[in-house]
C-alpha cells in the first residue's frame, strides 16, 4: 500500500527557478512520505519522486542520500518500488548525514542519486535451495531478497534465513521476521550475542546454526550481508560444506563518495566496488578480503 | 595546408600562436616561472615563458638554473600539469536553496573559459589521454571535464631537456609528442638560428597556423628539419637512465603484495600526499558540504583527494581500512601501476618524474618496483 502524503505537506513540483543543473551528481528530490523507528539508532524512511524517479532498483543495489545541508551517504535499497509502491531505505545513525537523514519527518525533503552497483540477481537462484545470512543493519539490503523469494516460493528449492543481531532489542524488522516465520517452507532463526530478559532463542554466532540449516550447500545459492567478519566466516563455512564459491554472493562495504567509478574512494584491489559491487561472489571476494587493509 | 613549416624567428612566431589562440577566445595557459618553479599560468606572449631557463630535477629536487641562451622549452615538467585546468583542485557541483516545504538546486556554476595549452609535453598529453578514460569514457562521464576537454587546444613541445627524474621512454610515452596535439613544436636552437619547427596535428590547428603564417616569417619545413627533430628526441630517450617496464611492474607488484619492501617504504613514506597531488593522472576526489550560517543555502564542491589521507578508506563505525602508511602506500603503487591496468586497460604512470622530484623523502617508485623485483617472495 502506497502510504498517503501527509496532508499539509505544501508542494514544490511546480516550482519554477533557475535551470536545474545536470550529470551523475545531482539528485533527484524525493519526499518523505513514512518514518519507522526500527531500533534504538535505526529508522526506515519511505520516499515518494517530487522529480523524475530513478530507476527502479534491483535488490543489493545502494542510492547515495542527500540531507539538505549536511551531507550524502550511501544507503542500500531495503524496499523496491515495484514491491512497495514506495523507495524504502533502513539508515543507522552513525555520523551526521545519517543522523539527519533518520531525524526526517514525513513531509520533508531528499536528494536520491541512483540506483547504483550490482544487485543479488536474485533470479539467478530459481531452481537452488536458497540461504540468505544477515548480520545487524546488513538484513536490510537482504530485505528486497526476502520479498522477492516469498513472491516466487515455488521458483526456489529449500529456503533458509539466518539473522544475527547484537541484542534481542537491535533486531532489525522484527514483526516482519515474525511474518517470516509464519511462512510454511521457510526456515528462519534468529541470534543475538548478547541476551536479554525475556529471550529464549539463539545466543551467538550465525555460523553455529549453519549446519543445522535444511539446505544441501552444493546446491544453494547464498546471500551474504553483515560486518565483514561474519561475511568471512560463514563464506568459509558454507564453502568447506560444499557450496562453490560463485554460488555465494557477499555485499561489500567500502567508502564511497560519487557511487559514478570516479572519485577512488571505494576501492578493493582492481575493484570499485560503488559499480564492480556491492554485490560480488565469493569467487572475487576471497582473495581480495585475504589481503589485510588491501 | 602545410602539414609542417618552421616559423624562422621563435619568440616572435610564438607571441602570434598565442595571440591567434585568444583573439578565438582561448585562455592561453603554458609554463612560467614563479616562486622558484616552472608551474602553469595565462601566458601573455613569449615573454611569459621562462625564456633563458632550465630545471634541474632529482629525488627530493627541484631547482631552476640560468642558461647561456634564450631557449623558450629547455626544461621537464614542473610541478603543475593541465589536469588542474580539466578537473580542478576544487569545483562547485551544484548549489541548492533551501524553500517553503523543501528545497531546490539552483543552476549550474559558472563555466571555466576554453584553454589553449602551449608548451605540453608528450607525457601530459598520455596522461591526459589516461584521464580521458577515467572521467570521460566510462558509463558516468564527468560533464565539466567532458566539456572543457572537448574545447581544449593542446601546442604540444617535442621534448629536448628530459630530467634526471624522467622516465617516459621506457613507459611509452614520450619524448616525441605523437598524439592528441593540435600543434606540435620542436625547438631548432642553433648558434646561428632559433627556430620553430610546427607539424600540425588537427584541422583547428592547421586552421590557426594558417593565421599565424600571415602575420610572421616562416619556411617550408625541410627533411633537414625533421631530421634534427628526430635527432632531438632520440637523444632525449637516450639521457633518460631512469626506466620503468610498466607490465613487469603490473605483474611483480601484484604478485607481491605482502613483500617486505612494502614495511620499509612505510619507514621512508611521510604520507603527506604530495606524490598524488603533483601525479597528472592521479583522480581521486572528495566530495564537502558547505551552507551558509543561516542554513537556507548549502553548496556540494568536490575537491581532489589523495589515498594518503586515513579519511580516504574510513568507514563508518569500522575506523579506516588502511589505518598505516605501508597500505596506503602500497594502494597507490599497486593501483597506479598494476589494478588501474585491470580498471582501464593502462598504467596509470606516464613516467614524468614528478612524484619523484617533488617527494620530500625522495622515494622513487622506479627503485621501488625494482627492489620488489629484485627480491621477489617466494
Amino acid at each position: 500500500m502506497v502510504p498517503e502524503m501527509p496532508a499539509e505537506a505544501p508542494t514544490i513540483a511546480n516550482v519554477t527557478g533557475s535551470r536545474a543543473p545536470a550529470g551523475p551528481m545531482v539528485p533527484a528530490r524525493y519526499r518523505v512520505t513514512d518514518h519507522r523507528q526500527d531500533n534504538a539508532d535505526t529508522v526506515t524512511i519511505s520516499l515518494m519522486p517530487i522529480d523524475d524517479p530513478i530507476d527502479d532498483p534491483q535488490p543489493g543495489q545502494f542510492t547515495m542520500l542527500y540531507a539538505f545541508g549536511v551531507g550524502e551517504v550511501p544507503i542500500s535499497v531495503s524496499g523496491c518500488p515495484r514491491h512497495e509502491g514506495v523507495l524504502m531505505h533502513t539508515i543507522r545513525a552513525v555520523g551526521a548525514t545519517s543522523r539527519a537523514l533518520c531525524r526526517l519527518e514525513p513531509g520533508s525533503v531528499v536528494g536520491v542519486r541512483g540506483p547504483f552497483g550490482v544487485g543479488w540477481d536474485v533470479s539467478s537462484a530459481e531452481g537452488s535451495d536458497v540461504l540468505i545470512v544477515g548480520g545487524g543493519i546488513g538484513l536490510a539490503p537482504l530485505r528486497p531478497v526476502v520479498r522477492e523469494v516469498l513472491a516466487a516460493r515455488e521458483r526456489f528449492g529449500r529456503v533458509a534465513l539466518l539473522i544475527g543481531a547484537r541484542t534481542p532489542e537491535d533486531l532489525l524488522y522484527a514483526e516482519e521476521v515474525e511474518r517470516w516465520r509464519a511462512v510454511p517452507d521457510v526456515h528462519v532463526e534468529v541470534t543475538v550475542d548478547a541476551a536479554s530478559r525475556g529471550w529464549n532463542g539463539h545466543v551467538g554466532l550465525v555460523t553455529a546454526l549453519l549446519d543445522q540449516l535444511p539446505i544441501t550447500p552444493s546446491l544453494t545459492t547464498s546471500f551474504l550481508c553483515g560486518p565483514e567478519v561474519m561475511i568471512r566466516v560463514v563464506a568459509r563455512d558454507i564453502l568447506e560444506a560444499g557450496s562453490p564459491a560463485d554460488h555465494i554472493r557477499v555485499s561489500l562495504e567500502r567508502n564511497m563518495h560519487c557511487a559514478v567509478r570516479q572519485c577512488g574512494h571505494c576501492q578493493l584491489g582492481p575493484l570499485f566496488v560503488c559499480a564492480d559491487g556491492p554485490v560480488v561472489t565469493w569467487a572475487v571476494a576471497a582473495d581480495l578480503l585475504a589481503v589485510r587493509r588491501w | 595546408m602545410t602539414a609542417s613549416l618552421v616559423l624562422t624567428a621563435a619568440a616572435q612566431g610564438v607571441d602570434e600562436l598565442i595571440a591567434a589562440l585568444a583573439r578565438r577566445g582561448y585562455c592561453v595557459v603554458g609554463p612560467r616561472l614563479r616562486d622558484g618553479a616552472m608551474v602553469l599560468e595565462e601566458l601573455q606572449g613569449a615573454a611569459s615563458l621562462p625564456v633563458g631557463w632550465t630545471d634541474e630535477q632529482e629525488a627530493a629536487t627541484y631547482r631552476v638554473h640560468r642558461r647561456d641562451d634564450r631557449a623558450l622549452f629547455a626544461y621537464a615538467v614542473g610541478p603543475q600539469s593541465p589536469r588542474r585546468y580539466l578537473s580542478p583542485p576544487r569545483k562547485t557541483l551544484w548549489s541548492a536553496l533551501r524553500i517553503e516545504g523543501g528545497f531546490q538546486f539552483e543552476g549550474e556554476a559558472d563555466e571555466p573559459p576554453p584553454y589553449a595549452f602551449v608548451g605540453v609535453k608528450a607525457c601530459e598529453l598520455a596522461a591526459i589521454a589516461v584521464q580521458d578514460k577515467v572521467l570521460r569514457d566510462g558509463p558516468y562521464p564527468d560533464p565539466s571535464y567532458v566539456r572543457a576537454r572537448q574545447q581544449a587546444f593542446f601546442v604540444g613541445v617535442n621534448c629536448g631537456s628530459p630530467a634526471a627524474t624522467c622516465f617516459c621512454t621506457s613507459m611509452g610515452t614520450g619524448p616525441a609528442v605523437e598524439a592528441g596535439h593540435d600543434l606540435a613544436i620542436t625547438e631548432l636552437l642553433t648558434a646561428g638560428a632559433h627556430e620553430l619547427l610546427v607539424e600540425i596535428g588537427s584541422d583547428r590547428g592547421g586552421e590557426v597556423m594558417a593565421e599565424v603564417q600571415s602575420t610572421v616569417s616562416w619556411r617550408p619545413a625541410t627533411d633537414g628539419d625533421r631530421e634534427a627533430k628526430h635527432q632531438i628526441v632520440a637523444e632525449s630517450a637516450v639521457r633518460m637512465t631512469r626506466r620503468l617496464e610498466p607490465t613487469v611492474a603490473r605483474d611483480v607488484l601484484i604478485a607481491n603484495l605482502e613483500h617486505p619492501r612494502w614495511d620499509d617504504v612505510a619507514t621512508r613514506c611521510l604520507s603527506c600526499t604530495n606524490c598524488t597531488l603533483v601525479c597528472p593522472t592521479c583522480f581521486c576526489s572528495a566530495v564537502e558540504d558547505v551552507s551558509s550560517l543561516d542554513g537556507d543555502r548549502a553548496e556540494r564542491v568536490q575537491r581532489w583527494d589523495s589515498c594518503f589521507t586515513l579519511g580516504h578508506s574510513t568507514l563508518h563505525g569500522a575506523g579506516s581500512v588502511r589505518g598505516d602508511t605501508r597500505s596506503r602506500y602500497r594502494q597507490w603503487l599497486t593501483h597506479k601501476l598494476s589494478t588501474w591496468w585491470d580498471q582501464f586497460g593502462v598504467s596509470g604512470c606516464v613516467g614524468c618524474g614528478r612524484c619523484i622530484a617533488w617527494c620530500p623523502a625522495g622515494i622513487d617508485l622506479t627503485e621501488e618496483v625494482a627492489a620488489i623485483a629484485r627480491e621477489k617472495e617466494q
